[in-house]
């Protein structure tokens, strides 16, 4: 927080902040060269250092499994081993080669117990709450699976429920979430919804209204820290210049995006642009000590949300200032 | 305590089976069981009424007999045999159970009254919350069927509540109760050798086993044990969770995805042709599936469940016979393959 207060945005001397932005790049002077060199690999991959053998013998005792039904699910349909198995083998590439996500603040996600990550939304497909998704599991030490709240219009379509359950994704209510939240598990939310995901390409990175902030409530109720994340680079993989809204009421979607490829060149247009992601959680806000009828007061909801809120916003500022190029 | 239970519902196996156990209680001194059809199994040393539950005559059987004990099992979701059709049984569970309260309302014997309800009263809908508690309000109320049967029922149920609040009500909200011997449309469906589902979902589903359900409606019908209270709504289901396309490789049948539309008319087209009972509430339930919490069965009911979900369905699996593709051959060939795969591979290295 105190460092988002002094970027600056225009209202100082161009000679100041230029003298002020070399001071701030000897200050991170580490994280070019981060980006320059090949990572190391942050997470131990179970299939990483394996010999042949033993990956064919660990696939067919898979094939076992699945085909005889001899796998569990939880309550909300999460099959755990279908999505550290398949699901997240096919999101890896998204993350690490081509949107080649950065991830910062890790140590901000608790090891054990429940958080609720609280996120901006955007790119006019949800692609950003799965490298969320992938982001926390392969960074964070203790592999933690991120339990997303997704809209319901996901639940709708077919094919999307079922994978979306599998993966470990519930419908965004305040039940859904506080029973992930009381289990333990780290609950993520991108309280903007449909208007921060549909927003035209002009409003990039200005965060939309948060909903009625249910979300605050909820973690109040859990006792669980709320993490403010922001994620940057989301925003340009499908630049969405016009809503086609008939269409949209037709289709019975909440939009229906028009960008410069899209639909023009078909589904061809539907591959997004390789832009490079920032994610940065930031630090939690703690929730347990208030009392428990603090949940139930409309005053302190809105500050606690305002809170967050502002903290995505400095923070989304700050790493577009970091920010070299879009693409790189 | 001399306790005289009226059950109703006998002739439907669950029923029977409810019957024959409960007169083995020491605390139960003559079980009644009343159903429109005479049982084809035997039920015990229990005397059998021959009386409609649509009628006021049940009224006087209650008052004559000195009931005080009502357990309400004849709330069913598809006619008994092949007799009647859907009005048949919907006037059973509506009219039926507005007649029964109505006279235990004027029995002052009565003491407790359990109502064998389904959770299908919470619907089936993608905009619902992953699981329901027993206050839940539905998203979307059930349009029709036996989902509205059991809706109204209930309101009924709350209403005789506040009538008689001297009255121990208990609600029992069952999952899909399946088992070696139970006939229900569900275990109907697992019974077909390929079994269409609908394309782009697996719904999640619960089951409670009949012993379960026996010894569950046994607790509810007795006075509650010492640090439990077996008067108001509670779920029950078997711990744990199954997603239908598990629940097809487990009793190896293999689906046939169909498009929804496809499904919903393919089952208006069978039940008007008068072949199966499938209604379109169990359609929805095979589309979005259903779970309900059972923390309140736990902790308020006392009744922890023998059986989860997994073992209710491998018990009924057994009962069943294999299917096409039963889930033993198929891991025999994945452990044969991998054993050709590792003798194939040893000389080369």
């Amino acid at each position: 927080m105190a460092d988002a207060k002094v970027i600056p945005f225009g209202e100082e001397p161009r000679a100041r902040r230029k003298a002020r932005r070399s001071a701030r790049g000897t200050a991170l002077a580490p994280v070019p060269e981060a980006r320059t060199e090949p990572e190391p690999p942050p997470a131990p991959r179970p299939a990483g250092g394996r010999t042949l053998d033993e990956r064919i013998a660990g696939g067919l005792a898979f094939l076992r499994r699945r085909i005889t039904g001899d796998y569990e699910v939880d309550d909300f349909g999460y099959d755990k081993e279908l999505t550290d198995q398949v699901l997240m083998s096919l999101l890896r590439p998204l993350h690490d080669k081509y949107f080649r996500v950065e991830v910062k603040g890790m140590e901000n996600i608790p090891a054990e117990g429940g958080a609720l990550i609280v996120a901006n939304h955007s790119g006019t497909l949800p692609l950003d709450g799965l490298m969320l998704q992938v982001a926390v599991h392969d960074n964070h030490p203790a592999q933690r699976h991120l339990r997303l709240l997704a809209a319901d219009l996901v639940f709708v379509l077919p094919v999307m429920n079922e994978l979306a359950r599998k993966a470990g994704h519930t419908l965004a209510c305040a039940e859904d979430a506080q029973r992930l939240l009381e289990r333990g598990e780290i609950v993520g939310v991108m309280p903007e919804g449909f208007k921060g995901i549909g927003k035209p390409f002009a409003d990039r990175y200005k965060l939309q209204r948060f909903g009625r902030g249910g979300f605050v409530s909820t973690a109040l109720k859990a006792g669980v820290p709320i993490v403010p994340c922001s994620i940057v680079g989301a925003e340009e993989i499908y630049p969405m210049i016009g809503n086609a809204k008939t269409l949209a009421r037709v289709l019975g979607l909440p939009y229906f995006p028009v960008t410069p490829t899209f639909p023009w060149l078909g589904p061809l247009g539907a591959v997004p642009l390789p832009t490079k992601w920032t994610i940065q959680f930031g630090e939690p806000i703690a929730t347990e000590g208030y009392p428990a009828e603090a949940a139930d007061d409309p005053m302190l909801m809105f500050n606690l949300t305002d809170q967050v809120r502002e903290t995505i916003q400095h923070t989304l500022y700050k790493l577009l200032v970091q920010r070299r190029s879009v693409f790189f | 305590m001399g306790n005289v239970v009226l059950v109703t519902g006998v002739a439907r196996q669950l029923g029977g089976r409810f019957v024959r156990r409960i007169q083995r209680d020491p605390d139960v001194d003559r079980v009644i069981g009343v159903d429109a059809v005479t049982p084809e199994h035997p039920l015990g040393e229990a005397e059998f009424l021959k009386a409609d539950i649509r009628h006021p005559a049940i009224a006087r059987v209650l008052a004559e007999t000195g009931v005080d004990t009502v357990v309400h099992m004849d709330i069913n979701g598809t006619p008994l045999g092949s007799r009647g059709g859907r009005a048949s049984v919907k006037e059973t569970n509506v009219i039926g159970t507005m007649q029964l309260l109505g006279a235990c309302q004027k029995a002052p014997n009565v003491q407790r009254v359990v109502i064998k309800s389904s959770t299908s009263v919470y619907g089936s809908a993608p905009r619902d919350p992953a699981v329901f508690t027993e206050n839940t309000p539905p998203k979307s109320l059930p349009s029709g069927g036996f989902a509205k049967d059991t809706v109204e029922v209930e309101g009924y149920v709350r209403g005789f509540a506040r009538r008689r609040p001297d009255v121990a009500v208990c609600v029992l909200r069952f999952a899909n109760v399946i088992g070696p011997c139970a006939d229900s449309p569900l275990a109907e469906y697992f019974s077909l050798p390929v079994l269409p589902t609908v394309l782009g979902y697996d719904p999640r589903l619960q089951f409670v086993h009949e012993d379960d359900a026996i010894d569950v409606l046994r607790i509810a019908a007795a006075a509650p044990r010492r640090g439990t209270l077996n008067s108001g709504t509670f779920n029950i289901a078997g711990d744990g969770v199954l997603l239908l396309s598990q629940v097809s490789r487990r009793l190896g049948r293999p689906t046939l995805p169909l498009f929804l539309p496809t499904v919903t008319w393919a089952g208006t087209a069978l039940r008007s042709l008068g072949i199966t009972d499938f209604s379109p509430e169990q359609i929805r339930m095979l589309t979005h599936g259903r779970v309900v919490e059972t923390t309140q069965m736990r902790e308020t009911l006392g009744f922890h469940p023998r059986y989860t979900t997994a073992e209710t369905f491998e018990e009924f699996a057994r009962s069943r016979g294999p299917g096409l593709l039963p889930p033993e051959s198929l891991a025999r060939t994945v452990d044969r393959l991998a054993g050709v795969l590792s003798a194939r591979r040893g000389p080369i290295q």
